[in-house]
């Protein structure tokens, strides 16, 4: 029964995307002065409901998880009765149909709450707007309901699960994949909302702050969940390493890159009405990338070339709806851009001159991870097999990075529209000054990797510049969002502080140590006092006692443990973590030798947290930009509010006043 | 400077970086692509010393050789012919590395001829199977790569 609400609400919420749709189209038949067009007034509700549609399928998806109804094929070969119940729930994203319907859902509640609360734009933009967005979530619903149906039953229910990857029983799926996916989708938005202000000619300041509270939660949750997912890597993988540039991976970086970018660019287009086109085209290209990103994971083609052929009908269907979507929007912007009047001009030396110039090279980091990526695909086809890996990422994208580092230095200092810069040459010699002494103090105590050592000078120039913008400034009297700025570019320097650091510093042991033996790892000694075996829900496992002592200190006892899971049988390494504040201790357990001997892979790596503190810094400052907008525009709506109190006494005093000469 | 010229500098400048983007890319990627070899083709066209690619095939029966220090391990990798490329790694072993069954192993070539891995993939579960060896189509080298895998069930 639960099986069959789900599936009928979501059949209900595809029907009223089509009302949505066709709702929101004829609000463009409305031209200006006129009334609305009768039929546009069902754009909104229709939104509203089928978001309440939505999230009720899933809902009953999730329920269907928590009591493990076998008689559901995806239950079945995806959960499993013996599973502690958060894994049970989180489960319920594990996989294919989950997953694509936790996208569905996330995009019509926020189509909904898109129809529901906002009220600034203009009705035709909006009905324009919420005809995209319908479209898009048509596409989604005939994907889930045609080809990956969640609610399919068994003729026989099964009388056990298969369970769930083992890898992904752990709380890192309870955070990871919901916040990305909102945040994917939260482009969708954007995506609906620069299609919107295109066909109707709204590309405006006024259409840029409707945007910007979207493109800022969506980078929000995007950067939440890459610095989630990274971490949830690094301990769960065993492999010491916190990002892999795995396809995967790049497929969350790529939308993050474009939806950093359009941010920047909304909020030049919000405050100084410029960059009208190029606001539009980030935004079809942001939403492009969360579509071929869900394309990536979702359709096989990542496994293999071969693979995708295994499933046709799902790959193809998405390559169907990208293809559809991504050309159409680039078509309608080829049509339309030239429409779109120039906006107010500025010189290169300004801050919207620096903002351009990281906007281009966030642009070809992007060419560079999207061409990386795809190439092993396409030579694929031809039966060529190749990987591409760190060695090329790093110095390909660290080529357009290193300069978006230092402009990003000077760019908050310069002003907007035109500005000279040997005004601000204090602050840049200043920048510059420390970029060249950490250079050369690091370089003075050892030799390093080219990158790392870069890393380094730029995270404490990019330090002190983040900071530089509050100089001269009354704190108290800093608005918000400057705030939000200024903690969001700290944030980027301590995560390549930590990044830098764990490229430079990391030291590692791997050895084959009996019980008892002792190795020693940088300051740390590290020893082997037993090994025994272990059982969990689940699981079975050997489990090894570690003391672990920092220069003769009170030893600290670690646990790494080698899993065998039975359903499915699979067996995974749990590496065991020791975080100081000034670094992380990371060991992993491996086989026993023929000579009873055990392997030890330990890590010490300096600064290593660094890496995430940064990730969540920036997010905060993000959550931070748009608390500040809304206390800006709660204000600004209160005052408006009050002024026209005022004038409505000030009237009813005076009724037969002359108006003031 | 009038407004279209500014539209039209904008444009060439990010077209221009793109376009850079896509040379370093092209360029960085045929340097650093990591090929992959079946032990024959190693043997027959060694890519140069210290180039990264990846190696795959089997490993050859009673090749696997544990050091002393009890972590390096030196066996060989066979594929259809009797070519066979000497590896050395130094690391945790996979769970399921055993003799006579697939492996890709990453890593480039020393100049003493011998394989240096990085890191090897080998079987985790039932169900996976190196990227590589999956799939590999109809050519007979492809053929042979997944062959190597059938001794993995």
């Amino acid at each position: 029964m639960i099986a069959e609400i789900g599936l009928a609400a979501l059949w209900l919420a595809a029907a009223l995307a089509v009302l949505q749709m066709v709702s929101g189209g004829f609000a463009l038949r409305t031209s200006d002065g006129e009334a609305m067009n009768p039929l546009a007034i069902y754009a909104r509700p229709a939104a509203v409901v089928q978001a309440v549609l939505a999230v009720l399928a899933f809902a009953m998806l999730l329920w269907a998880f928590a009591v493990t109804d076998l008689s559901l094929k995806l239950v079945a070969s995806n959960s499993h009765s013996m599973k502690p119940m958060i894994y049970k729930i989180t489960g319920t994203w594990g996989n294919h149909e989950g997953s694509m319907l936790l996208w569905v859902g996330v995009l019509a509640l926020s189509g909904g709450l898109l129809a529901a609360f906002e009220r600034r734009l203009p009705e035709r933009t909006m009905g324009a707007t919420l005809a995209v967005q319908g479209f898009v979530a048509l596409g989604f619903y005939a994907f889930l309901l045609l080809s990956s149906n969640p609610f399919e039953r068994l003729p026989i229910p099964a009388t056990e699960g298969v369970g769930l990857n083992p890898l992904l029983q752990d709380i890192g799926l309870a955070i990871h994949p919901p916040t990305l996916y909102a945040g994917y989708v939260g482009l969708s938005v954007a995506f609906s909302l620069a299609m919107g202000a295109l066909l109707t000619r709204e590309v405006n300041p006024a259409f840029a702050r409707v945007m910007r509270p979207w493109v800022l939660g969506a980078w929000v949750l995007l950067t939440f969940g890459i610095t989630a997912g990274s971490y949830w890597a690094y301990y769960e993988l065993g492999w010491g390493g916190w990002w892999f540039w795995d396809p995967v991976e790049n497929a969350s970086l790529m939308p993050w890159l474009a939806a950093t970018a359009l941010m920047h660019s909304v909020a030049v287009l919000a405050a100084r009405d410029a960059l009208r086109t190029w606001t539009i085209m980030l935004g079809v290209l942001a939403f492009s990338m969360s579509m071929l990103g869900t394309f990536l994971v979702r359709s096989g083609v990542l496994t293999s070339v071969h693979a995708f052929a295994v499933d046709p009908e799902r790959g193809a269907f998405i390559l169907g709806l990208l293809g559809l979507y991504i050309g159409g929007a680039f078509t309608i912007f080829a049509l339309r851009a030239g429409a779109v009047s120039e906006g107010t001009r500025f010189s290169f030396s300004s801050r919207e001159g620096a903002l351009v110039f990281n906007n281009v090279m966030l642009s070809a980091i992007l060419a560079i991870v999207l061409l990386g990526t795809l190439y092993p695909l396409v030579t694929e086809a031809f039966d060529v097999r190749v990987s591409v890996g760190p060695p090329y990422f790093n110095p390909a994208a660290a080529i357009f990075a290193v300069p978006m580092f230092m402009v990003m230095a000077v760019g908050p200092l310069l002003r907007w529209k035109e500005d000279k810069p040997a005004r601000i040459q204090f602050e840049m010699l200043l920048i510059a000054a420390v970029l060249v002494a950490v250079i050369a103090l690091v370089s003075f105590f050892g030799q390093f990797p080219l990158l790392p050592l870069l890393g380094l000078g730029l995270a404490a120039a990019l330090a002190v510049a983040a900071m530089l913008p509050l100089r001269g400034r009354k704190l108290t009297r800093v608005p918000v969002a400057t705030w939000g700025m200024v903690l969001a570019h700290f944030g980027v320097a301590v995560s390549l502080f930590g990044m830098a650091c764990e490229g430079a510093f990391t030291q590692e042991r791997l050895a084959a140590v009996a019980p008892g033996g002792t190795e020693q790892v940088g300051d740390f000694a590290v020893t082997l006092q037993s090994v025994s075996p272990v059982a969990g829900p689940n699981w079975t496992a050997i489990e090894a006692r570690i003391a672990v002592s920092r220069n003769g200190a009170e030893p600290v006892i670690l646990n790494p443990q080698a899993r065998s899971f039975w359903s499915p049988s699979q067996a995974t390494s749990e590496s065991a973590l020791l975080t100081r504040w000034d670094g992380q201790m990371y060991v992993v357990i491996g086989n026993q030798a023929e000579d009873g001997r055990w392997q030890l892979r330990v890590w010490w790596k300096p600064f290593v947290t660094f890496i995430w503190y940064g990730g969540l810094l920036i997010a905060l400052g993000g959550v931070l930009a748009i608390a500040g907008r809304v206390r800006v525009d709660v204000k600004r709506r209160a005052a408006v509010k009050l002024g026209a109190a005022r004038r409505a006494d000030l009237d009813a005093l005076n009724p037969a006043s002359v108006p003031a000469e | 400077m009038k407004a279209k010229h500014q539209r039209l500098i904008l444009v060439i400048a990010a077209l221009l970086a793109i376009i850079g983007a896509g040379l370093i890319a092209a360029w960085t990627l045929r340097n650093q692509a990591n090929y992959f070899y079946l032990p024959e083709q190693m043997a027959a066209a060694p890519p140069s010393v210290g180039q990264a690619v990846r190696l795959g095939g089997m490993v050859r029966n009673g090749s696997i050789k544990t050091e002393a220090d009890g972590v390096t391990v030196n066996f060989m990798v066979t594929g259809n012919t009797d070519d066979a490329i000497p590896v050395r790694y130094t690391g945790i072993l996979p769970d399921l590395f055993i003799e006579g069954s697939g492996v890709v192993a990453e890593g480039s070539l020393g100049p003493n001829g011998v394989f240096m891995a990085t890191n090897l993939l080998a079987k985790h579960d039932e169900n996976y199977v190196p990227r590589e060896l999956e799939g590999m189509g109809t050519d007979q080298a492809a053929k042979m790569a997944a062959d190597t895998t059938i001794g993995l069930q």
